[in-house]
């Protein structure tokens, strides 16, 4: 069982991505919630997870700032983390994948496309 | 025939339409599962009557500055929250404003990855949404919105930019590149 910390300043896209991870057939756990990346680093420091759904754009820390800090903890630097941002240009994209990235899935997004980056993931 | 705003050269109305045409159809047949029928483009100074209902908005900032929105019906709000959440929604709730603002969020987002080619790098303000009977909104400036209407299963949806050059900005840009598919294997 996965269990999964999604990052995301909209309380409806955690609810649906909760909702597509389990259309996708992934074997959730337990799902922890947090609002930027503040609240998500807390929340690591407090439970282990097998996975990380973030956004970029968020107040108080950003998606790729909470990227940096994550990968600069050696307990965290093979955390599978994904991405999940309306923000599509290389650009950005190469950034998040410089960053540490080891997905990035833009916004809209279906169930078979989450299922799709997971499945290279695990 | 539409009528023309002063554009920047970089950028013409008619693309600024496309783009806006795309992410509104791409995040309600995607997210929503919601028919959208795109109706004639319009110019809008200001709003000349009060209105009803909810207005997201959203803010570009950077070479060029501007602001994004959405508006709709409560009623068009409570459908987009019921099939963005698969739950049912009869009266605006907290959920129904922050489904408009997700919404909001990805439309106009997406709108900037299309603009970015154009006019370099953008950053996207958290949205804001408001709710309520009898309001004008106004621009500062005069600035002129390009206001694409959709009609969704009898309801009204307003999808509207409008965006100008940053006199801050000392002419430096950052172009940002070509838009990437869905999913990137890394």
């Amino acid at each position: 069982m996965l269990d999964v910390l999604i990052v995301d300043d909209s309380a409806a896209i955690r609810k649906i991505l909760q909702r597509v991870l389990r259309q996708a057939e992934i074997p959730i756990g337990a799902v922890y919630e947090a609002s930027d990346g503040v609240e998500a680093l807390e929340m690591l420091k407090k439970q282990t997870v097998g996975l990380i759904l973030s956004d970029i754009n968020m107040p108080n820390m950003d998606g790729l700032e909470f990227l940096t800090k994550v990968r600069a903890e050696q307990a965290w630097q093979s955390l599978p983390i994904v991405m999940v941002s309306t923000e599509g240009t290389q650009a950005k994209v190469l950034e998040a994948v410089e960053r540490g990235a080891s997905g990035y899935v833009r916004k809209p997004f279906t169930a078979a496309q989450i299922k799709e980056k997971l499945a290279g993931l695990f | 025939m539409t009528p023309q705003i002063n554009m920047p050269a970089e950028i013409t109305q008619a693309e600024l339409v496309t783009a806006i045409e795309g992410a509104t159809h791409e995040v309600f047949s995607t997210m929503l599962n919601l028919p959208l029928v795109a109706g004639s483009v319009f110019v809008e100074k200001e709003e000349k009557t009060p209105t009803s209902g909810v207005v997201s908005l959203i803010g570009l900032a950077g070479a060029w500055v501007g602001t994004g929105s959405l508006s709709c019906s409560a009623a068009l709000a409570c459908k987009i929250a019921s099939h963005f959440l698969m739950a049912e929604y009869e009266a605006v709730s907290e959920d129904v404003l922050d489904s408009v603002a997700e919404v909001t969020n990805m439309i106009i987002g997406n709108v900037k990855t299309h603009l970015e080619n154009r006019l370099g790098g953008m950053g996207l303000s958290t949205p804001t949404v408001i709710y309520g009977r009898n309001f004008q909104t106004r621009s500062t400036k005069n600035r002129e919105w390009t206001v694409v209407p959709f009609d969704c299963e009898g309801e009204r949806l307003c999808v509207q930019v409008c965006i100008v050059p940053n006199a801050d900005a000392e002419g430096k840009t950052v172009r940002s590149g070509f838009p990437v598919p869905h999913v990137l294997n890394v």
